[in-house]
Parts: structure tokens; sequence; C-alpha cells
């Protein structure tokens, strides 16, 4: 990984390892309801214990996500939403906290600002950088340069489908940290955490990453708690939607703290 | 009547890109700055199945005599070349022959590209297909395949598409698909591909994504334009039996584009051949409400390629408009987008009006109802041979040959609506026959288990499938 300046994710991700536990990593989409209650919700979660904060940018056609993402980055777009609010979400949580914000984004409204033009704006917000899930390192040669010049990390995703060589070139590609899906499907709760999830964190492991946080399906502390012990981060993203969409800014804030007490280790 | 086209259409270019070598066979991922895999990680190792069971089939003979034998026993081909006599007197005289997609088995030319793909799904030992279908074609003729080789089938359709078309729903059903309504976002066709594509995700192992035209990510393109080759290869050498002639101009309509590259494939080294694209206008492409990704859409990435896409500044997809549903798409396959930008096939925008005009004229000059996809190369055409035989002392020596893709029995409906022959309760004027308003469930609907439009299967589906008896 290039580290000629500090990775912001890593760092936050080593803070809690020095704390003796693994990285809270909390998700909400940019916008949903509206632009302000983001920028609460995110302090809220910084406040309660997230080391990580990813905002992501509702998209036409996003994918990889299951229902309950999809009606509100549907919602937020409906009601107005813009691209380039995401850089004032970003700005607004960094300068209350000091949490590691990343931007979560399907790949074309990045193309249709330009990359260059996007990732200046994101790091002159104080983001961390982009997680980006449907780019792969094999399209993503603007993106290499521009992360470069403005120093911002480039998370890329594997999967349990992931053969070892593409493991291998994804861990290379990667910067801050290395995003596993727990399981082969979309974003979603799920009862139970996949146990292929901590074979693929092993794997990227071996393959040469430093840090490997694991994401899809966890919903809630005891989910935390299992993918915490192997994981060097464990990132929640569908039950915090469904808790602002339920009870706003006071439930993400609930449970984010329920979420992070997941992650206390008794012995450490 | 005569428009200009519009863009890059300079088709003297074509020297140029002959001399750096052939259009043909492009296997991409690339073509030019287009295509690519543009995909969540985890889709990749199974595009990279799929590319490698391609590869291998495409080298195999027993695999191509089993296309073959498929084309021509069961699908019907070769398609014939129909010259449209009575239909050429209103293209400025130049003659205008068909090629018969229509008359394959299923109704259009989308059971080339489904047979092939269904035995790649076999070759890879994958007991289910998805697909995704926005006026049903493609769906019906995925159910067909699935039928004949023993897969299951979901088919994912927007669920205004299955009010609008509830009559293909039924065909999917009858072939014993399951039809699942996709409620998100603008619930048409880039919807289906949205819920298809979260489907493969969770169900890869099993599972293949039988898309249904030339876009998509690597090796989707290429390969069902491979499936897809066989128009072009018969229309040229039908056209030079019947003419003893290259045509000077191929005309076909694009929504994604999978009937269009197959004939142009076999035309693209013909410098001397016109090559046009005719997108879906609309209401015409000032009004915002139109399907013209070529003309007027920007370079982007969407289900899996780069391509020309309709989007806003903010790069969120922009819902397309098209009376025809086999149009009414956003993006387009990019090998279009490089050929446009090359030069060497032109693309222009059909409105709805202009193919609904020469629907009718075909019906009525030639006797063949054709799909309301292929009216619009039809009008193409119209404007194509008044262009080329302007001042020409003996127009008959321009030959024009058009993709007829499919036939219109699907649009019956919808063209009784536009040329007003229905009252105002949907009947049919002078009958009691309505096309719209249901006639109440069927006597039997009690006892019989078809399904309306069912629930989603599709997880259950895939665990059950291992041990579904019917599977061979």
């Amino acid at each position: 990984m290039t580290e000629q300046t500090a990775s912001k994710s890593a760092a936050a991700i080593d803070r809690a390892r020095d704390a003796g536990r693994s990285a809270l990593v909390c998700y909400l989409p940019a916008g949903y309801p509206d632009v302000q209650s983001t920028i609460d919700a995110g302090i809220a979660m910084a406040k309660n214990g997230a080391d990580l904060i990813e905002i992501g940018i509702p998209y036409s056609d996003p994918v990889m996500d299951g229902p309950v993402i999809q009606a509100a980055t549907t919602q937020a777009i409906a009601g107005g939403f813009r691209v380039e609010s995401v850089f004032d979400v970003v700005a607004g949580i960094t300068a209350a906290t000091d949490v590691a914000v990343l931007v979560m984004t399907y790949w074309n409204p990045v193309v249709r600002m330009g990359v260059d033009e996007f990732s200046r704006r994101l790091a002159e917000a104080g983001g961390a950088g982009l997680i980006t899930p449907d780019l792969i390192p094999d399209e993503a040669s603007e993106w290499f340069a521009a992360s470069e010049k403005y120093g911002l990390d480039r998370v890329f995703l594997v999967a349990p489908s992931s053969t070892p060589e593409r493991l291998a070139m994804t861990v290379k590609a990667s910067r801050g940290f290395v995003y596993a899906v727990s399981i082969m499907g979309i974003t979603g709760t799920r009862q139970a955490v996949s146990s292929t999830a901590e074979k693929l964190v092993a794997d990227t492991r071996a393959a040469g990453a430093e840090r490997v946080c694991v994401g899809l399906g966890v919903s809630n502390a005891g989910h935390v708690s299992e993918i915490g012990a192997y994981a060097d981060g464990v990132i929640v993203g569908t039950a915090l939607v469904a808790a602002i969409r339920d009870g706003g800014v006071p439930a993400v804030a609930d449970l984010t703290k329920e979420l992070s007490a997941g992650l206390i280790r008794e012995e450490a | 009547m005569v428009d200009a086209p519009s863009g890059n259409a300079d088709n003297n270019a074509a020297d140029a890109f002959l001399q750096a070598g052939s259009l043909k066979h492009a296997p991409g991922p690339y073509f030019g700055n287009y295509g690519g895999r543009w995909m969540p990680e985890s889709l990749i190792a199974a595009l990279d199945e799929l590319e490698d069971t391609f590869e291998k089939a495409k080298a195999d003979p027993e695999f191509l005599a089993q296309i073959a034998d498929l084309n021509k026993n069961y699908s019907g081909r070769p398609s014939l070349l129909t010259e449209a006599k009575r239909f050429s007197e209103h293209a400025g005289g130049a003659r205008v022959f068909l090629k018969r997609e229509d008359l394959n088995h299923t109704g259009s030319h989308k059971i080339n590209n489904v047979l092939g793909q269904a035995l790649l799904a076999k070759r890879m030992g994958k007991t289910r297909v998805i697909a995704e279908t926005g006026a049903g074609q493609h769906g019906v003729a995925s159910a067909t395949a699935a039928a004949l080789l023993g897969l299951e089938c979901v088919v994912y359709m927007g669920a205004e598409d299955c009010r609008r078309q509830a009559l293909n729903v039924a065909r999917m059903q009858l072939l014993g698909a399951t039809v699942v309504p996709v409620v998100n976002g603008s619930q048409t066709l880039k919807d289906a591909i949205n819920d298809a594509l979260r489907d493969w995700v969770s169900n890869v192992d099993t599972t293949h994504y039988l898309l249904g035209t030339a876009a998509g990510a690597h090796p989707f393109p290429a390969m069902v334009r491979f499936f897809h080759e066989v128009i072009g290869e018969e229309a040229r050498a039908q056209i030079l039996d019947q003419t003893g002639k290259l045509p000077d101009a191929v005309c076909a309509c694009i929504g994604g584009g999978s009937n269009a590259i197959g004939i142009f494939h076999g035309f693209l080294d013909d410098p001397s051949v016109k090559i046009y694209g005719f997108e879906a206008g609309g209401d015409g492409v000032d009004t915002g409400r139109h399907a013209a990704t070529i003309t007027l859409g920007k370079p982007g990435v969407l289900h899996g390629a780069r391509s020309y896409l309709m989007q806003d500044d903010d790069g969120q997809t922009i819902e397309s408009h098209s009376i025809s549903a086999g149009l009414d798409y956003p993006g387009v396959g990019p090998e279009h987008a490089y050929l446009a930008d090359i030069g060497r096939v032109t693309y222009e925008a059909i409105t709805d009006s202009e193919a609904m005009d020469a629907f009718k004229l075909l019906c009525q000059t030639e006797g063949i109802i054709p799909a309301i996809e292929s009216s619009h190369a039809l009008a193409g055409a119209i404007k194509v041979g008044r262009r080329l035989t302007e001042g020409k002392a003996n127009p008959s020596e321009t030959v024009v040959v058009v993709n007829l893709s499919g036939r219109g029995d699907k649009d019956v409906e919808t063209a009784a609506e536009w040329f007003n022959m229905l009252d105002e309760e949907g009947k049919v004027k002078g009958t009691n026959l309505s096309t719209r308003k249901p006639k109440g469930p069927s006597d039997r609907a009690a006892t019989e288990a078809v399904p309306a439009t069912s629930v989603p299967a599709a997880h259950h589906a895939a665990h059950d499938a291992e041990d579904n008896e019917v599977q061979n």
C-alpha cells in the first residue's frame, strides 16, 4: 500500500487496535431524510463509538443494495439530493469530530463530476477516501492517479468468490483498508453472519492486507462482537438506516452505542 | 422530410479505419474507450467463468454444431430475406429488403442469443437462469430456452411493464418460468436489470444471468453479438444471391443494440455499405422524453459497461421513454458507442410518430405486422432510401437491407390505441372485444395452479434447484 500521505482510515483503525478492539464502521446515506440530519447523525455516531463513518451517495441504480437502503436512497433522490451535498456532509462531520469519514459511492456519479474534481473536493472537505462497490482495481486507473494526488484512501472490496490472484491484486491496489463482503449477496440485515467471512479475512491477510474490515448483513451487537474477534473493523449499514428511518438521530445514537458495546473485550 | 444525419456520420471515414484492420469479431473487453467490467467484485469470478466457457465453446466444433442444429431445426433459420416491393415506393424507389427475424420461433431475433447462452449455462453446470425483460420478448425467449434445455427460469420484469404486457407474463408462466414483478425505482427495464443483478450476486453458484442484449460487463457484449452474428452472415449471402451485389445501406433499430450488432457485423468490413442505427426518439429528442442514448447521452458506466448513457448532471440515470418497450432503455451496448465515435455507423433518432407511420405502412403495403421496435428501422430506411436516391435517374439501383427484428403481434393493443381504433372503454370500435379490460378469472382459476405474477422466489428457488427432479 502507498502511504506517502498518512491514511486517515488506517490511523482510525490503528487507534482502535491500540485500545485493544476492532474498529466500528458506521454507514448512512447522505440526504436521508435530509442533509442536515445526515450530518447530525454522523456526529452522533462519532460520539457514541464509531471510529470510521461511511457516507453513501444516493444513486439511481444501486445494484449492491437491498430494500432498506434502496428505499432510503430513492427517497433522498426524490427529495432533491445533489451529489455535491456529500461534501457538505463530510465537512460537517469532520469539523465536529475526529472520526475518519469515507464516502461510499457507485462509480458513475464520480465519473460524471470528473474523477479528479470529485477527489479534490472530497479531500478539501476533509474526507478520508472512497469505498467503491462497483469499481474494481482493473478499471481504476483514473482513481489511482487522483487518490495519489490528493492523499485519499482507496477501499476496494473482496468477496468470498475472489480468487487468490484477485485477492493479491486487490490488496495491493487498496489503501487504508480492504472491505471484505461477508457473504455472496447484497446489503440487508440477516439472522446470522456467514462463516465464510472469517476465512475471507484470513485469506485477505495472507494476501498481504494489514487491515481488513467486514461488512454486509452485520446488524446487531452480537454480530459485531463475533466479527470483531477476527476482523480489524466491523461495518454496519442497513440496521443504522432502519434506525434513522424509524427513530431519527436519537435512534442512531442509541444503536451505535449498543453496537460499540459489542466490541469491548473483557480480557483487553 | 430528409433529415441530415445527426453527428458523427461520415461514411467516407470507412477507409481510414479499415486500413487499421477488421472491425469484425472485436473480442472485448474494450471497444475503444467503451466496455470493460464496472461490476462488484463478487461477480468477477462468475464473469471470468463465463468468459472462459464461452471462449472454449466458440472453438469447440461440437458446440457450434449444437447451435447450428438448434438454429435450423428449432428456431427455423435461416430466416428469409424478403424484398418489400410496394413498401419500397415510399423509400424513394430504393429496393428495400427485409431480414425476417420476425419469422424465428418466439417471433424475434432474441431466440438466437438465449439458445446460445442457455447451452453455455448447461456447460457451466448451472441449473437456473435468470433474465430481465421489458416488453416480455426476451423473457419469453429465455423461458422458451429454459424449457427446452430443462433449466429453472426466473424473469425479472418491471411491475409497470407486467401490467402493460400481461399476456407475455402469462406466456412466460405457461412456459414454466417464474415472473417476479420489480417494484423498485422506475419499475421498468433498467430496474429489472438491477434486480436480476442482485439475484445473480446472491445465487451465482447455481445461476447464470441470461442478459438479453449486447450490453453489460465483458464478456456479454461480445458474446451476445457472437450469437446474433448469424443474422448478418445470412443477410450478406442472401442479398448477394438476390441482387448480385452488396447493399448500399443496412438499417436496424437500437435499444441495447443486439439485433443491430448482429446484422451490422456482416457488413462492418465492407466499406461501401453505409450502416445506420435508429434509436427511439420518443416524443422527440427536444422533449426530454426519448431513449436516444447515443444521439443525446454522455459517456458513463451503467450495468457493467462504459458506454453512452442517459444521465443527469449528477450521473443519475434518466428514465427513457419510447412507445416501444424493447427500445425503452437509457443505455446502449459499448460496441455501438465505439462504432458511433469512429463514424463507421450513423445513429439517428426516430420518433414514436415516425415509427408508427412506418408500422402501418408495412402492414398495408406488404402484409407484414412488424414489431414497433423494428418499425423504427423501417422509418429510418424510408429516410435513408430517399436520401440515397435523391437526384438519381434510376433509384432502383439503390439497395437497402432492414433488419425486421421482430413481429408485431405483441404490439396490436398499442397500435390499436395509437391509431384510434378503440372506444372509450378500450373496446375495438364496432365490436365487444376489449384489448384492455380484464375479462375476469377463467373458469378453471380455482383448480389450476398457474400462479398470477408470483412471489419473488429467487432465494429459496436457488436452494431447491439441486433437488429439483425436473432438471436433466
